[in-house]
């Protein structure tokens, strides 16, 4: 424990007082990617271009909302505040989701593929969050990656089925690569939480996950006959910055909460 | 005097509201049921944690027990162990079944051989030369299935 005050003058105030808070934090940064990300996906339902997938991803949206409800149940405990006044009657700068998840989809491939490179980070993530010191976020992990497994089965092979499918589908999933890969390296940023509960063992650095994530994507979008691209600048280190999208996106998404405060369902 | 098997066997009467025909109890949904000094607590899991039913099972959970002369019950979400369709009782099973739901394969814990076989048994005739269509269905606990015999499509509930 020595070392790690000599490293960080500021941990040994971080040790006991501010833990919760940064926990707290970091609850944060999951359940709002998995939020946004629903919200995104559920923009699918009764536009999705075969019934089936119409079925699929809708299904995906409600796992992906109940799980953004799971990490908002657990930073309800730490601190007190609603899950719905958190969702519906947070602003734009306050939500701390990747901008991955935030983007509007212009193509179906866009969001399969998007939905891919999460599904890929979840299972990597949940696994050592599994482990977690603390927990109630260990056995939430543990819960939430056995559903996962549905997911990344379904888009993994659609992502395969598009790659390799026709040169249109090639060219609209190679353009949504292009497009995503940046934006998805930002998973992998620390936060000034995420460092700080990571040396107490209570939750996993992000930069650690990279190597795993990159391994097990590159290997398989190679076979799908897609090129990694080059890029791998996120557009952001920093969850607190969005774009414009995140504003549009929850102003839709709250109109009701916010315009009938005292409603009741 | 009312002991916690009669508070069971009162939850045998609160059903999924998305399979209204098997109870709480025989879905493994009921973990515990606390009785203490007039007190009732009971601890549930949720089987998929995006479904939409679990706050109307939590509630019926609560109303039924309370119909019993309970005034003090809390219902309380727990995550572990984690739901696993092997608790599914035998009983449920046979229900899915005769209503047309293929029940899960037992995976004794080992569910990613199971959730990638892709095997069905067809709840009507029995036969098991039927194809996956969609590993999502009408509820997150469902896929579709096709059945080559009798040609008709039909549903199996999810192992996890």
């Amino acid at each position: 424990m020595n070392l790690l005050i000599s490293q960080s003058p500021n941990l040994i105030h971080h040790m006991t007082p501010l833990h919760p808070t940064a926990l707290a934090q970091k609850l944060l940064f999951l359940a709002d990617d998995e939020l946004i990300l629903a919200h995104r996906n559920s923009e699918w339902t009764g536009h999705g271009p075969i019934l089936e997938e119409d079925i699929a991803f809708t299904n995906i949206a409600l796992d992906e909302m109940g799980h953004a409800a799971t990490w908002h149940r657990l930073r309800q405990e730490l601190t007190g505040e609603e899950v719905d006044t958190a969702v519906f009657f947070r602003d734009p700068a306050a939500y701390r989701n990747v901008q991955l998840v935030e983007l509007p989809h212009d193509d179906w491939a866009f969001s399969m593929l998007r939905q891919y490179l999460f599904d890929v980070y979840e299972m990597v993530h949940l696994a050592q969050l599994a482990a977690s010191s603390y927990r109630p976020l260990a056995e939430a992990a543990a819960k939430i990656r056995i559903e996962e497994i549905y997911h990344l089965r379904h888009t993994a092979a659609w992502v395969t089925r598009l790659g390799l499918g026709t040169a249109e589908s090639h060219r609209r999933m190679q353009a949504a690569l292009d497009t995503l890969w940046p934006y998805a390296q930002q998973l992998f940023v620390n936060m000034p939480e995420d460092e700080e509960l990571g040396e107490m063992g209570t939750a996993v650095t992000p930069t650690t996950l990279h190597h795993e994530w990159q391994h097990l994507t590159t290997t398989h979008l190679t076979l799908a006959n897609l090129t990694i691209p080059t890029d791998h600048t996120p557009p952001t280190t920093n969850r607190a910055h969005h774009t414009h999208h995140l504003t549009h996106l929850l102003t839709e998404m709250q109109s009701v909460a916010r315009q009938y405060p005292t409603a009741v369902w | 005097m009312i002991t916690t098997a009669h508070i069971w066997q009162a939850l045998e009467e609160v059903k999924d509201p998305e399979l209204p025909f098997v109870s709480v109890v025989e879905m493994g949904i009921v973990r515990d049921v606390q009785l203490t000094a007039g007190s009732v607590h009971v601890k549930m899991t949720p089987t998929f944690s995006g479904c939409p039913a679990l706050d109307v099972i939590r509630r019926d959970i609560a109303t039924r027990i309370r119909e019993l002369g309970f005034a003090q019950v809390t219902v309380e979400t727990v995550l572990h162990p984690p739901w696993t369709s092997d608790w599914i009782a035998d009983s449920a099973r046979e229900k899915l079944k005769n209503l047309g739901i293929a029940p899960p394969l037992r995976h004794g814990g080992n569910l990613i051989p199971v959730a990638f076989l892709d095997v069905a048994t067809c709840p009507r005739c029995g036969s098991t030369h039927t194809i996956l269509k969609n590993a999502f269905g009408p509820t997150l606990c469902k896929s579709v299935w096709y059945c080559h015999d009798c040609q008709d499509g039909f549903e199996q509930f999810k192992a996890l």
